[in-house]
């Protein structure tokens, strides 16, 4: 921290603060990024699986912030076990609720036409919003510091060890995804069911399970980002999930819909963008950008960027 | 001697009672949830208080206050059902109007049109009386405070240098900002930069990193306490120590709460301090105490406070709570002894009132000084 004030002691040069900030806002744009990247994750693996967007997953990620919440207070305050723990507990949680919502409400479903399932996906999302503000109350609550936190300087370069932590947590997660999916029999039947339901089944595939699995998953990783943006924006309220789901949506369609890098890619670059445009003096266009970049995309390339364009079999 | 007369004088009188006691029905429209839910929920516990304390002593006119609320939530175009529901179905006498000046200005003109009198809390803003003659005001408006925050920033903390950051869909912050503009320029200070927000965003890093190679001396946030709070915490992560000054909608128990270490050395403009040892304020923070649990009062609570004692004043005055002559004495208050100062409503319906600089220190809000521009 004392390098930050010798380092600004230099009259202020046009060549050294422009690249400063530009690795500062570089920063802050990854880690934000990574938290969107997490979430779109759940979108494209329940698409590329089921051909629907899941809009309730936008609230699993609420409720994994939520979990996360009462279950800090269990745990001492600013330790690494204490943190994980409540990651991995609400991780657990919304594992349990994403397949509990698949059971209740999307299985029956199947096979019907999927505005069906996507209003029923809305319907979803609005009933975990609202029986949210019934439990938890329309109050935003405050979250408690679960990991301990300290920053680094490097000239005018600050790091917060959250901002660490958030990058970190979420390229591992995206790794493990990446090897479940890639190395795993659950993993080769989630994609043999993404290519064929059919065919998968007459192969001996039990559908039921890899698709509650791809829920479970998905909702996991829902809760992981839930923690992550709490840790960096510590007041969470039942609505907290609409705007970053929405935002993570356009990332998933970035990336291309269904496909696991593409999320990741597509995360990173909304959250980079948008970061960027929120330093500068447009910044009241944040979110306009942000759709834009929605609707460029399905113009132009509507499979995404590392989408592959297929045609829909009627 | 028959009992006859007696009786039916005492009939007549119980007749008679029961018309007085019918209550005179007040509303309040406020955020009692929601990210601003600490104000609504702070002004109606002083409002509460009050008509406690007003129907203890016998009521106004000889009838009981009656107490109804509606809830915003927060949430824009909540107020204009809750005061409809107010005006038409709970045919209420007068309102009590929001804390933000955006829920202020939804309702407001639907006061007017029912001609029913609306006294805003804690809405700064002018435009909200600007709606018509029926719109009060119990607080200071924002050219006021603005003024003070600019001369605490230029003369107390001695700032050249100071950094905007104003919420673009709160025409509180929008105003208030405004005049920070003008009147730190004017006194030969200057503005380095101006960023902006959204309301219930919560990522601020970026106009943070913006902001701090133009080395600021202060940083204005105009805005209200949850974002407040959040943009501190980031500043600090980023480097930034300078001071960050702001005003009313700064104050919540919730600033403390989720800035924590990183609000410490913060200053905001206020109505009113618990730490005031004038003996009205020493009584009134007893009683407000010792009904909610030991809390101490904030500026909304103590202005949703004022605002009954005030309403009940102009209705003892008018003899009456029929609108136009309730308009009339409302308009006509002058030096209104009440626990924010005395209140004198002005002729564009605001009052004039001291506006008190307080900073938090040691985990709470703590009085700095007293400021007139």
């Amino acid at each position: 921290m004392t390098t930050q004030s010798e380092s600004l002691n230099s009259q202020p040069s046009t060549l050294n603060f422009p690249l400063s900030e530009f690795l500062q806002q570089l920063l802050n744009g990854l880690s934000l990024g990574a938290i969107y990247a997490l979430i779109a994750l759940g979108y494209t693996m329940v698409y590329g699986v089921l051909r629907f967007i899941n809009f309730a997953h936008s609230d699993v990620f609420m409720v994994g912030s939520f979990i996360g919440y009462y279950a800090g207070k269990h745990v001492p305050e600013r330790t690494y076990w204490g943190g994980l723990l409540v990651l991995v507990v609400a991780m657990l949680g919304c594992a349990l609720l994403g397949m509990l919502i698949e059971r209740l409400c999307y299985r029956r479903l199947r096979g019907s036409a999927t505005l069906n399932v996507l209003i029923t996906a809305i319907g979803v999302s609005l009933l975990l919003e609202y029986s949210g503000q019934v439990f938890f109350g329309a109050t935003p609550r405050t979250f408690p510091d679960i990991f301990p936190s300290t920053n680094f300087a490097f000239g005018s370069l600050v790091i917060s060890s959250n901002q660490i932590l958030v990058i970190v947590v979420a390229t591992l997660l995206m790794v493990a995804l990446q090897l479940i999916v890639y190395r795993t029999k659950i993993g080769t039947a989630m994609r043999a069911v993404s290519l064929n339901p059919k065919a998968a089944q007459l192969v001996g595939v039990n559908n039921d399970i890899v698709i509650s699995f791809t829920f479970g998953l998905g909702s996991a990783l829902a809760a992981a980002g839930g923690i992550l943006y709490a840790i960096n924006y510590p007041s969470i309220d039942p609505l907290m999930g609409v705007m970053p789901g929405l935002k993570a949506f356009v990332a998933a369609v970035l990336g291309g819909i269904g496909n696991i890098p593409g999320a990741a890619l597509g995360g990173l670059l909304l959250g980079t963008v948008e970061t960027f445009v929120n330093g500068s003096q447009w910044s009241t266009y944040k979110d306009a950008i942000a759709f834009a970049i929605l609707i460029g995309i399905l113009l132009f390339r509507p499979a995404g960027l590392l989408g592959k364009f297929t045609v829909e079999k009627v | 001697m028959t009992l006859r007369p007696p009786a039916l004088l005492s009939l007549a009188f119980l007749a008679l009672a029961a018309h007085a006691a019918d209550p005179i029905k007040l509303g309040h429209y406020g955020s009692l949830t929601g990210k601003d839910g600490a104000f609504g929920a702070a002004t109606r516990k002083g409002v509460i208080l009050a008509i406690d304390e007003i129907n203890g002593k016998g009521g106004v006119l000889g009838r009981p206050l009656q107490y109804l609320v509606e809830d915003t939530q927060s949430k824009a175009g909540e107020a204009v059902t809750a005061v409809k529901k107010l005006i038409s179905r709970d045919k209420v006498v007068a309102v009590i109007g929001a804390n933000a000046s955006a829920t202020s200005l939804e309702a407001a003109p639907i006061c007017q049109n029912a001609k029913i009198p609306m006294m805003a809390i804690s809405s700064t803003n002018p435009r909200v009386t600007e709606v018509g003659d029926y719109i009060f005001r119990i607080c200071f408006i924002d050219p006021f405070q603005g003024a003070v925050l600019s001369k605490f920033a230029a003369t107390s903390l001695k700032a050249k240098r100071v950094a905007l950051i104003t919420a673009v869909n709160s025409p509180y912050s929008m105003g208030l900002s405004a005049v920070m503009r003008r009147d730190f320029t004017a006194r030969g200070g200057e503005i380095v930069a101006e960023q902006k927000y959204t309301e219930g965003e919560k990522d601020f890093r970026a106009q943070l990193t913006a902001i701090r190679p133009l080395r600021p001396d202060v940083i204005a946030i105009t805005g209200f306490y949850t974002e407040v709070a959040l943009m501190c915490k980031q500043a600090r992560d980023l480097g930034i120590t300078v001071p960050f000054i702001g005003g009313d909608g700064w104050e919540a128990p919730q600033l403390i709460e989720l800035g924590g270490k990183a609000v410490e050395g913060t200053y905001y403009s206020t109505y009113f301090s618990a730490e005031n040892d004038a003996p009205e304020v020493r009584s009134f923070v007893d009683r407000y105490r010792a009904m909610w649990n030991n809390e101490v009062p904030e500026a909304v609570a103590a202005l949703g406070y004022d605002a009954v004692y005030l309403i009940a004043a102009a209705m003892t005055k008018a003899g009456t709570t029929d609108s136009a002559p309730l308009r009339a004495a409302i308009a006509a208050t002058k030096d209104f002894p009440g626990v924010t100062g005395r209140t004198t409503i002005d002729e564009k319906r605001n009052s004039a009132k001291a506006a008190v600089m307080l900073t938090v220190k040691n985990g709470r809000s703590q009085f700095f000084e007293a400021v007139t521009p």
